[in-house]
């Protein structure tokens, strides 16, 4: 009969935690979820900002831009993360309230290969041959007798996402296509596979990459500034007309110097040259 | 009072293991309602995010078979060898040093073998065989095979020396020499053993995760030759599940590699229990 015992205060021992948990939740609280592009920045800015106000908690959850901003209209969460604009059927859903939107950031893909391949530079359309398997040799694109070696992300990444909307339009990137699971090791494969080409965020690209030009253009800060680099895109982040007084506060900490540095530090272009 | 701790203790873990599959169940089948179970196990189109999507797993299934076949290919010879020489012809003081140093490979955590493989082998292999990617099942075949070396070796072992004594002695007394009597008796004396540290080390191999996402290169494609990428199927659920949204179809069909992942090593355990059940008999 004692193992029952045990049982029954294990889970009155359960129970109370959760409400102690609950309990918790009231105090200042912050959530937001969304885009899993964003989520680096807002993690790494809700610690600095959490160390900075200890009594704010912030919880960061993913989830994917549709689902945040599903849940902002909701009111289940204060911010929504977004890493696309806000789409028309996702802005018939709100009739009073208005949304505030907010670019928190920059992305600029760039395109990376092997520092040993004499190719500079490639037009967007070449890139999408070469994606979608159509190119299948450096010769095609006046390089050396080659083959290409596709890195990719992998699917559920945001950069796959955007990639394959700016320069895949609406073809599947090849089968067999290599799926790597972050920036980095992207980088790292390409950087000592001769035939390698492959895409990372801004912040990763290092001194044994090559960076090509895509229709003339390089990527850097100014040129996803002005929009000269194609693929650059914003990232967002949503809130009702009448945001909770912290949650404006967030936002504005992560548009502040210190916050931009961050969205830096993550791999991503600030909203702002300081340079 | 003793019993009953025991007793819950055993109780919760059937229960979670009971658990387990009936969230696999419930949650892998409505992939059903989207594509239906031929397509799902045959086609090789696997593009979950696309518009339509396809939820083809052959490319993963292959993906996973090919990678632990060549872990096999590896570990078998070099987990059986060295529990031979372990066994039966290393003297006790060689015996004391290599055995804890081949069980010293099993406690390295996988990620590290997943950096070796990405950092050293990877472009070790481009260099020394020309080929293009040195992510591919070749070298993820390689690294599980490392892997798996230590569970077949000191399970072998372990079944190697259970065989008794006369039996070696009976063999040397009729003439036999030491390479006859540790082929023709002393291995098949030993077989249950020695077959069940292949299956053990079958199902490490087909379950790890790590190693394949950092290693296998991830293209979901049925390879044309070993020096290509593959994606196996505990690739693919580990990198996508984090990111798909719950109750979608793409998340339905994660479970869905899950059951067809758990069908496989369930047939391998009760394939490994049924050789060892026969042996008792």
């Amino acid at each position: 009969m004692k193992s029952f015992k045990i049982l029954v205060l294990l889970i009155i021992g359960c129970v109370m935690l959760n409400f102690i948990a609950a309990c918790v939740q009231k105090t200042n609280r912050i959530n937001t979820a969304g885009s899993t592009t964003i989520l680096p920045i807002v993690q790494a800015a809700a610690e600095v900002y959490m160390q900075k106000n200890p009594k704010i908690n912030i919880s960061v959850r993913g989830g994917g831009t549709g689902i945040g901003i599903k849940s902002m209209i909701n009111e289940t969460i204060d911010i929504g993360n977004a890493s696309r604009k806000i789409n028309k059927r996702e802005s018939d859903l709100i009739d009073k309230k208005n949304l505030i939107e907010t670019a928190i950031a920059r992305d600029a893909i760039s395109i990376v290969i092997h520092k040993d391949n004499p190719i500079v530079e490639l037009t967007l359309k070449q890139l999408k041959k070469i994606y979608s398997g159509d190119i299948n040799n450096w010769r095609s694109v006046g390089g050396n007798d080659k083959k290409i070696i596709v890195i990719s992300r992998d699917i559920s990444s945001g950069s796959f996402e955007v990639f394959n909307e700016v320069v895949l339009d609406s073809t599947m990137v090849k089968n067999d296509a290599m799926k790597l699971s972050s920036n980095n090791a992207v980088a790292t494969a390409v950087s000592y596979t001769p035939g390698a080409i492959g895409y990372i965020g801004l912040g990763y690209v290092r001194n044994e990459l090559k960076v090509l030009k895509i229709d003339g253009v390089l990527p850097t800060c100014k040129t996803a500034m002005n929009n000269e680099y194609k693929l650059t895109r914003f990232l967002y982040m949503y809130t009702t007309d009448t945001p909770k007084k912290l949650a404006q506060d967030f936002i504005d900490f992560i548009l502040s110097q210190e916050g931009q540095k961050i969205v830096e530090e993550q791999g991503y272009v600030r909203i702002k040259c300081f340079e | 009072m003793f019993k009953g701790i025991t007793y819950t203790a055993s109780l919760f873990t059937i229960i979670v293991l009971f658990g387990i599959i009936a969230t696999l169940f419930s949650e892998g089948l409505p992939i059903l309602k989207h594509v239906n179970i031929k397509d799902f196990l045959t086609s090789p189109n696997w593009h979950p995010t696309h518009f339509p999507a396809d939820f083809g797993i052959l490319s993963l299934i292959v993906g996973s078979l090919v990678v632990t076949a060549g872990a096999l290919i590896i570990a078998i010879p070099l987990g059986l060898g060295s529990a031979i020489y372990i066994s039966e012809i290393a003297g006790t003081r060689s015996k004391e040093i290599i055995k804890p140093i081949i069980e010293l490979l099993a406690g390295i955590p996988s990620v590290v073998y997943g950096l070796f493989g990405m950092a050293f082998l990877s472009p070790f292999l481009i260099k020394v065989f020309g080929i293009p990617t040195g992510l591919n099942a070749f070298s993820a075949s390689i690294v599980l095979g490392v892997m798996v070396v230590p569970i077949i070796s000191s399970m072998s072992e372990d079944a190697l020396s259970t065989v008794p004594r006369n039996l070696r002695e009976a063999s040397f007394a009729l003439g036999a020499t030491r390479w006859e009597t540790i082929v023709q008796i002393v291995l098949p004396a030993a077989r249950s053993g020695v077959v069940g540290s292949i299956m053990l080390g079958f199902g490490r191999a087909i379950g790890e995760t790590m190693v394949v996402i950092m290693i296998a290169g991830g293209a979901a494609q049925i390879p044309k030759s070993i020096f290509q990428p593959v994606r196996p199927m505990t690739a693919a659920i580990a990198s996508e599940m984090g990111e798909t949204v719950i109750g979608s179809p793409h998340f339905h069909a994660l479970f869905g590699i899950a059951i067809v992942l758990f069908f496989i090593t369930f047939i391998t355990n009760l394939i490994t229990e049924f050789v060892f059940l026969k042996k008792r008999k």
